[in-house]
């Protein structure tokens, strides 16, 4: 793995112990396509005219994940907690500090360049912003049909073809394919976007918040057709997103994240009818009510997220938890799965 | 005009003069904005929500935009027709305004304290002193701790809900009777915008100012509205008290909002109202929602647009079809399937 700046020398915080079971420590199932393992990405900050390396962002921190083919995890967190940092480092877009990406068995950050290569038709990713992720000077077909092209997958007839069936796909009309981005709206481009990922038949794609600059009523459609598209093609789905509401609605799984760690991690019904630690439920309870006769019983958390250039010692959720107790700020907690379910893991010492 | 009417927005029409033609972005919107209570515009973008509030302050720019038509009645006059000296003086003491992006509305190159004392001493005619004096006695009302050190630093230096909260005690330094709140939360994360949002509503506990809240997003709606007006491609299009439209919203297109929404109670397949919002320069004739609307008829939809009428008791939509609405509801039948 090339990682020119990783930390070595730098204070980590208390990493977990090795052998502590900071994953779902099952064996792994048979479908399992993607085991991210204790992955971390630190960036460095420098300063002065000769740059020199003053700390470290710890944008991710150790995280562990685990996804099953044709199944979607939703990772959920607010602004700046490394959710896009994340999904980015697992496609190898970003280089990783320390951990492993297993996809379909093989270690994604251990291939050779013409290995990543092959592998990444299967591995693609849908972005946030509909108009900065299109090129405005490429026709629609010439979007879509680029990595094809660049696969060497189809060319001539073939590659129209394929074209005009993944506009179809999408919902769009293949006459569409001469026209630019600008002629349409969020909504269409974003199809337009999932079209492009769609090109090369991949196993799984990274959905990095990709309805949350789109209109209320258009949201819902892109989220219809990220479900169909799932159903028909058997994708996998790492759903990222800050809307607690719209990640239970298409997640299997649900893992939460803050200050670069998962907080919690369940199957989404479970997360929703019994979320269990204290900055899952004030996340919860944030959510505006559905309806404005459902009482309002809110657990705001205090002040604000702390920077992840000098996260608090011990659980990095402590110093805003209203539940923080002298052993909170002494000692990190361990993400570990609860006696009672051992598919909900919980990172706080109220529960273990 | 009844005295718990603080302002009434009547027939306004504001249309931009643009070189592809003429975007009509307000028609014949009417409003009431209640004493001491908030009233919400909900709708997605380009409906013409912030034209409307800007029409209200009288802030659309112009050229290209032009209000051709209708009133702002706020006490006695009209604001609409004020001479812009006047207006200036409502601006800030009698109706402020709070924008989505706290970070665009402030000045980077001035302290968060010069800012708002600038405001004060502007509209109170009070010595610098004074208005720091009421600037960080404002500050600590928004709940931000430490204002005596806090007004020393710049905006660049806060979060974005530090931001959100400078820009309310910016907004409420006057005093002013009404605040028009547009998208105040939505660049926020969701555990700020639930502060912001407690923090609005305290506010207008403690002081009683009226808020126009303009958002697309129901929740924040059902969080601090008392009485809630939906827009569609320019127009009011159905409207009631809170309660009664979540109870039981009767336009198609409102039904489709709520049922576009994920919550964490419902699960399973999202309505999705298909197609896009029209732009305000191609309106569609008829209903302007009938392209879309599952329950358009494909003839009288499509020609003759539907007055906004009252339909319940307290409650209007311009719909033709807003009673079958009503009925699939009570029989339990789904407009979106």
């Amino acid at each position: 793995m090339t990682a020119p700046d990783a930390p070595d020398s730098a204070p980590r915080a208390a990493p977990p112990p090795a052998g502590a079971p900071s994953a779902p420590a099952a064996a792994p199932p048979a479908d399992l396509l993607l085991d991210v393992r204790d992955l971390r990405t630190h960036f460095p900050v420098r300063r002065g005219i000769l740059g020199r390396t003053v700390g470290y962002v710890r944008a991710v921190d150790g995280i562990s994940l685990r996804l099953r083919r044709g199944r979607t995890l939703g990772l959920v967190g607010e602004s700046g907690c490394g959710k896009t940092t994340a999904g980015r480092t697992i496609l190898r877009l970003i280089p990783a500090t320390a951990g492993a990406v297993r996809f379909e068995g093989r270690d994604v950050f251990a291939l050779p360049p013409a290995d990543l290569r092959r592998l990444r038709r299967h591995m693609q990713i849908i972005f946030q912003d509909p108009y900065g992720s299109l090129n405005p000077r490429m026709t629609v077909g010439g979007i879509i049909g680029e990595p094809l092209k660049v696969h060497r997958l189809a060319r001539g007839r073939d590659l129209e073809d394929r074209v005009a069936r993944l506009l179809e796909h999408v919902g769009l009309s293949p006459a569409y394919r001469n026209r630019y981005p600008h002629e349409f709206s969020g909504g269409q481009r974003q199809r337009i976007g999932i079209a492009r990922a769609l090109a090369l038949e991949p196993k799984f794609i990274v959905c990095d918040e990709p309805i949350s600059a789109l209109d209320v009523s258009i949201q819902a459609q892109i989220l219809n057709l990220l479900d169909r598209l799932q159903d028909e093609l058997g994708l996998a789905y790492l759903f990222i997103a800050h809307d607690l509401a719209v990640v239970s609605h298409i997640s299997d799984d649900v893992a939460v994240m803050y200050l670069g760690r998962i907080v919690e991690q369940a199957p989404a019904d479970r997360l929703y009818a019994g979320p269990l630690h204290p900055y899952t439920k004030c996340l919860m309870s944030a959510i505006p009510r559905s309806r404005p006769d459902r009482p309002r019983d809110r657990i705001v958390p205090r002040g604000e997220v702390p920077s992840a250039l000098n996260p608090p010692p011990g659980c990095p959720f402590h110093p805003r938890c209203p539940w923080a107790f002298d052993r909170c700020p002494a000692e990190v907690p361990l993400l570990l799965p609860m006696p009672s379910a051992s598919d909900h893991l919980v990172s706080c010492h109220l529960c273990h | 005009m009844t005295n718990d009417i603080l302002l009434r927005v009547q027939g306004l029409t504001t249309r931009f003069f643009t070189d592809e033609g003429v975007s009509r972005a307000v028609e014949d919107v009417s409003l009431d904005i209640p004493r001491g209570r908030t009233a919400a515009l909900v709708g997605e973008s380009g409906c013409g929500k912030t034209v409307t509030a800007l029409s209200v302050l009288r802030l659309v720019p112009d050229p290209p935009g032009r209000i051709v038509a209708g009133a702002v009645r706020m006490g006695q006059g009209d604001l609409l027709l004020l001479p812009e000296a006047d207006m200036r003086q409502v601006r800030g003491n009698r109706i402020s305004m709070i924008f989505q992006e706290p970070m665009t509305s402030l000045n980077p190159v001035f302290t968060v304290g010069d800012q708002i004392a600038e405001a004060v001493s502007l509209h109170k005619k009070v010595g610098r002193a004074a208005a720091l004096r009421e600037t960080a006695a404002m500050l600590r009302k928004v709940g931000i701790p430490d204002p005596q050190s806090r007004l020393r630093e710049y905006p660049h230096q806060m979060s974005g809900g530090m931001r959100q909260r400078v820009m309310i005690a910016m907004s409420l330094v006057c005093g002013p009777e009404l605040l028009i709140a547009d998208e105040p939360t939505t660049a926020l994360d969701v555990t700020i915008q639930a502060q912001i949002l407690d923090l609005l509503r305290e506010l207008q506990a403690d002081i009683g100012m009226s808020i126009l809240l303009i958002t697309h997003d129901l929740g924040v709606v059902a969080e601090i509205a008392h009485h809630v007006s939906v827009m569609y491609a320019g127009r009011i299009v159905e409207e009631a008290d809170i309660q009664e439209l979540f109870d039981s919203p009767l336009h198609p297109y409102t039904v489709g909002l709520f049922r576009s929404r994920p919550t964490l109670e419902r699960r399973g397949a999202l309505a999705a109202i298909p197609g896009t919002v029209p732009s305000p320069l191609a309106i569609p004739p008829g209903c302007p929602f009938h392209p879309r609307c599952p329950l358009a008829d494909g003839k009288r939809c499509a020609a003759e647009r539907p007055p906004l009428e009252v339909k319940r008791p307290g409650h209007t939509a311009a719909c033709w079809y807003a009673d079958r609405a009503a009925d699939m509801r009570t029989r339990g039948e789904d407009l979106y399937k």
